[in-house]
């Protein structure tokens, strides 16, 4: 259960307020207007930004203090997701050991999550021999061999077509619902929300607000979103 | 920059370490002169002459340095042509010859005896009269012409191509392409341009004597030498140092305020995608006066040196396997440094641009103070002569260090902005980030600057001349001998050796960190 | 671990036969310890009797010398200074760093010598070189230098031994006319050089037609190069000389070896090397004589010295002098 409690960042003219809490296993939309606040309230979770006040919680444990690699989380950022110097598979080994010493048996491992995504016999790839659907692919495995309880998506496809797009986020559906882990996911397209999502948290105007059904919250809008939406 | 909410201690601290290192190098042994020194010193009317004098040599000669170089660098930027990669690399060898070869070169081209005296000769005109202030400036603009194209080159290059697609598209040329995309980017580049090499000429000193045409052409560095040895006034021969150092200081501080570009960065080997490249002869030729301005004296010094190249005594050969291991140590030394101080630089949230200037400083540094300095404060504890070797390459590769800099910082900060939260995210530090993110993606930049590094150590008298054993020679400090005992025909037979092993370093290194493409 | 005990006896061996071959310390120049000068025969000559390691440590040149031994104070690990000249003995004189020599020699200088902590080893005199073919009248002093069109390469009195000489030269020559003279000269005076290698140098590349440097220069070229083509102007004002000297250091732990080595400095042995190695001429002329080519040598008619107790007042005033004509 990941809960902000209290939580307030705020930098020069920039605030942003976030109290409440997401249920192990939920998968969350982020939805809001360009420069309120998504991947501020993403990086609060992933450490990249300490908030001035309150806590975030991971299961009742204080993130604090905790670096962002050694949080129970796992991250896709918009863009610079692989190394380009090394292989897919190095990129892949990286979610089990930072420093790639890896036996074989993860060798294997790693095999396995690459056919999980398809792209079995690919890993001595370089990722400048990939399209842009495969780098999102190695991504994603990389993400599942991480194994974290948490996965923070900030905006990875917004670079593909709509067709490749809605591939991945039901690949990432699929690997959620394997895992149980629990996804929070920017977006600036509501269609991507009502895809795989059950909820969504609304942020503008400085707050972050408390998740509400996606169906509910796209049926009723808020003023806020409707703004948004247009 | 996001804020980190984790501790980077170990970074900060070597790079802290590397940094007081180099503030000790600096200041250690100015403190030691003046420890030493008896009385208080004072600077008179002269002393002040020759610091008007170095600010203006060196001031005229970073400013046609630079102006001459804008064209060039323009060229260079829009024409793709057979041999622009070696000119390009060419660019890189007056700056790393030894001052005293790269004079003869020139005098063999614009000396009374010369080769365009001779033409002249024939034409039954005068021979040219380079002493003066015009000669130190020549030799100046010699040194650092390249220098200053291969600067603003990179800051052509740095215009996205897409922008001269779209005033292209908008049907604007001519001047105006230059009013909207080349005027700014100028304006960025020279002034820091004009400060890198205003600061190598600040220390100039046997090249202004010898061109300057007599006293008029004394520099503050002269002046220093004159303290210590003349007049064995070390208070004044500090004094004199830390006024070099607060010119230096300045110039610093002004080229921090007005940015400087980087030394290298994604390829130099693409053109810029201009689409009105109207006087290609004009091109052409600028291109070809340049080549010939830089290769000439280098030809003549090959020329002069080769028929003894073969024959020199085994004691030139020894001497340049010692200066190649100092080389090597000196790249190894200013490599570690420039990339543990970049990688704090970058970390820093107050105090980078400190830090940075700090690096420049060096190139402000009397090599004679910091070379007596050095003796004052290890002659208690240790024999200096013994420590000569290590300590030439310790000093070389502290004078190399603000070139080393110049190249790293914007690398390192380019990877930290694009792949530092990946790697973080992925826990990666300390080693691991260094051998699996920073340093595959550092490899055309670290190759640039150990070329360099070690080229330029290769090069350099250093310190040693001042604490030398017989027995440990450089190969610079060896042509020196061979001249001092009238064998000048073998002296320039070991400059060519000296120019051929310092671009060849130079080049080894250079090619070696892009050999993998792959990036 | 047999191999322990063995190593541990070479260690033992090699440390007593350090321990009893004393190490003598003789700083220098830097061109008298170099391949090509006096400094690897002269350690061989002495090592042979001395059963000692003879130890050349170089330092720039003279001037150098003198500030690196000022530098080291006391405490130098130096135990013989060689390679100061009559311009600089006087300061060294007043270091007090240094002990009488000892030495009681007949020496064969052109000047009486009784200086009690200097002793020379050789001496030569400044002069200007040119090339005899290119030069069909040569001046035969300052005066008809200054009128003539030449154009002469000379070194900076404030980095250079020879550079200082010639101002030292002009002053003695001269006196209260010395600014005169260079103001006369400052338009033959191509360029002021940081030494003397690079002022030779160019003279050879044809920069200039005369240049400041000694009276046997010609015969290095004519001895090492088989080459009669150099030639140094005799002036009829003089010319200055230049003495070279040893002095033994107060503070050494090995006295008697310096002795021995100050001793064996006026020796044939030594003096023998002197002239072809260092090209200069011989404080003690050898029993042999001095090698065929020297009988060319342009002898002065007179020789100009400055008293040592004047040459730091003398120094200063005339880089002065000099300083202001060339400065105009």
């Amino acid at each position: 259960m990941l809960t902000f409690e209290g939580v307030g960042y705020t930098q020069d003219a920039f605030s942003l307020q976030a109290d409440f809490t997401v249920p192990i296993g939920a998968r969350v939309a982020v939805i809001g207007p360009s420069g309120g606040g998504k991947s501020t309230l993403l990086n609060l979770v992933t450490g990249f930004l300490t908030p001035t006040q309150g806590r975030v919680l991971w299961a009742g444990f204080d993130l604090a203090g905790t670096a962002p690699g050694a949080r129970p989380i796992s991250i896709l950022f918009q863009d610079n997701n692989l190394f380009p110097h090394l292989t897919v598979a190095q990129n892949v080994g990286l979610g089990l050991r930072a420093d790639l010493r890896l036996t074989e048996a993860q060798r294997q491992q790693i095999e396995t999550v690459l056919a999980r995504v398809d792209l079995a016999g690919l890993g001595a790839r370089k990722p400048a021999a990939l399209s842009g659907g495969q780098m999102s692919r190695v991504a994603l495995a990389r993400m599942l061999l991480q194994a974290k309880p948490l996965v923070l998506l900030d905006e990875p496809f917004s670079a593909l077509g709509p067709a490749l797009r809605d591939e991945m986020l039901d690949l990432v559906a699929d690997l959620m619902t394997e895992t149980g882990a629990t996804l929070l996911m920017v977006s600036h397209n509501p269609e991507d929300a009502k895809r795989i999502t059950q909820s969504v948290v609304l942020v503008g105007d400085g707050v972050a607000h408390a998740p509400v059904e996606t169906g509910e919250i796209f049926a009723n809008p808020p003023a806020a979103l409707r703004a948004y939406l247009g | 920059m996001a804020e980190r909410a984790f501790k980077i201690i170990p970074i900060i601290g070597a790079g802290a370490g590397a940094t007081l290192l180099l503030l000790a190098l600096i200041l250690g042994p100015l403190g030691a002169l003046f420890w030493r020194a008896e009385g208080v010193a004072a600077l008179g009317a002269a002393d002040w002459a020759a610091v008007r004098f170095t600010v203006l040599q060196a001031t005229l000669s970073a400013a046609i340095s630079v102006v001459l170089a804008v064209p060039v660098a323009r060229a260079l930027a829009r024409r793709q042509f057979f041999g622009r990669g070696a000119l390009i690399t060419l660019l890189g060898a007056p700056f790393i010859l030894p001052v005293m070869v790269a004079v003869m070169g020139l005098l063999a081209v614009f000396g009374r005896g010369g080769a365009i005296s001779a033409m002249l000769g024939w034409l039954g005109l005068p021979p040219v009269h380079i002493y003066g202030l015009h000669g130190v400036v020549l030799a100046h603009v010699f040194f650092n012409l390249p220098l200053a194209t291969r600067l603003i080159l990179q800051g052509w290059l740095a215009i996205p191509s897409e922008r001269f697609r779209l005033v292209a598209s908008l049907n604007i040329t001519g001047r105006d392409v230059g009013r909207i995309l080349e005027r700014p980017m100028l304006r960025d580049v020279l002034p820091g341009a004009f400060m890198v090499v205003f600061l190598i000429c600040l220390t100039s000193f046997a090249v202004a004597l010898a061109l300057g045409g007599g006293p008029k052409a004394t520099t503050v560095e002269l002046a220093i030498y004159q303290a210590f040895r003349f007049d064995f006034d070390l208070g004044r021969a500090a004094l004199l140092a830390m006024v070099q150092f607060g010119m230096g200081a300045a110039a610093a501080a002004v080229m921090l305020w007005v940015a400087v570009p980087t030394m290298m960065g994604a390829g130099l080997g693409r053109t810029v995608e201009r689409l009105d490249a109207p006087n290609a002869w004009w091109d052409g030729l600028l291109l070809c006066v340049m080549s010939l301005f830089l290769v000439a004296p280098l030809a003549m010094i090959i020329v002069d040196g080769l028929p003894n190249l073969f024959s020199l005594p085994a004691s030139v050969y020894s001497a340049a396997g010692r200066s190649l291991s100092v080389a090597l140590l000196s790249m190894t030394t200013a490599v570690i440094l420039a990339l543990t101080i970049a990688l704090m630089v970058v970390r820093l949230k107050r105090g980078a641009l400190l830090v940075e200037s700090i690096g420049y400083l060096v190139l402000a540094a009397s090599p004679l103070v910091v070379g007596a300095g050095l003796f004052i404060v290890l002659f208690p504890v240790a024999d200096p002569v013994a420590l000569a070797l290590p300590i030439t390459a310790l000093v070389n590769a502290m004078m190399s260090l603000p070139f080393a800099l110049r190249t790293l910082v914007p690398a390192v900060r380019d990877i930290e902005a694009s792949f530092g939260r990946l790697a973080d995210s992925l826990q990666m530090t300390g080693w691991v980030r260094l051998r699996l993110v920073l340093w595959p993606r550092l490899r055309r930049p670290l190759g640039f600057s150990a070329g360099l590094a070690a080229a330029l150590s290769m090069g350099d008298l250093g310190v040693i001349a001042l604490f030398s054993d017989p027995d440990s020679a450089t190969l610079p400090l060896q042509m020196y001998r061979l001249m001092a005992t009238y064998r000048m025909d073998q002296a320039a037979g070991a400059a060519v050796l000296l120019l051929g092993l310092s671009l060849s370093l130079f080049w080894i290194f250079d090619r070696g960190g892009r050999a993998d493409a792959d990036l | 671990m047999k191999y322990l005990p063995l190593a541990a006896g070479f260690c033992a061996i090699a440390s007593s036969a350090i321990a009893e071959t004393p190490v003598l310390t003789v700083y220098t120049y830097d061109s008298f310890v170099s391949d090509w000068g006096p400094g690897p025969a002269v350690e061989a000559a002495f090592e042979e009797t001395c059963g000692c390691d003879l130890k050349f440590v170089g330092a720039g040149d003279g001037a150098a010398l003198l500030a690196r031994v000022r530098l080291e104070g006391e405490h130098t690990k130096a135990d013989v200074v060689l390679g100061l000249d009559t311009n600089l003995t006087e300061t060294a004189r007043e270091t007090g760093l240094f002990a009488p020599h000892g030495v009681s020699v007949e020496l064969d200088l052109p000047v009486a010598w009784g200086d009690d902590l200097f002793l020379p080893y050789d001496w030569g005199y400044f002069a200007f070189v040119y090339k005899r073919d290119e030069l069909t009248e040569v001046p035969r002093n300052f005066k008809e230098l200054a009128t003539s069109d030449l154009k002469i390469v000379i070194q900076d009195p404030r980095s250079s031994t020879p550079g200082l000489g010639l101002l030292m030269w002009v002053k003695a020559a001269y006196g209260d006319e010395a600014p005169a003279i260079w103001d006369s000269l400052a338009d033959n005076i191509v360029t002021v050089t940081k030494g003397w290698s690079e002022s030779y140098g160019m003279f050879l590349e044809g920069e200039a037609d005369m240049v400041l440097s000694y009276t046997t220069s010609p015969i290095y070229h004519l001895i090492a190069e088989e080459d009669a083509g150099k030639e140094a102007a005799a002036f009829d004002e003089g010319h200055y000389l230049q003495i070279e000297v040893a002095g033994k250091i107060a503070t050494t732990d090995q006295p008697e070896l310096a002795d021995q080595f100050m001793a064996f400095m006026v020796s044939d042995k030594f003096q023998t090397i002197i002239p072809t190695t260092n090209w200069m001429m011989p404080a003690k002329m050898p029993k042999a004589g001095l090698p065929r080519g020297f009988e060319v040598l342009v002898v002065p008619q007179i020789s100009l010295t400055t008293e040592p107790d004047q040459v730091v007042e003398t120094r200063n005033k005339a880089l002065e002098e000099w300083l202001n004509a060339l400065s105009k």
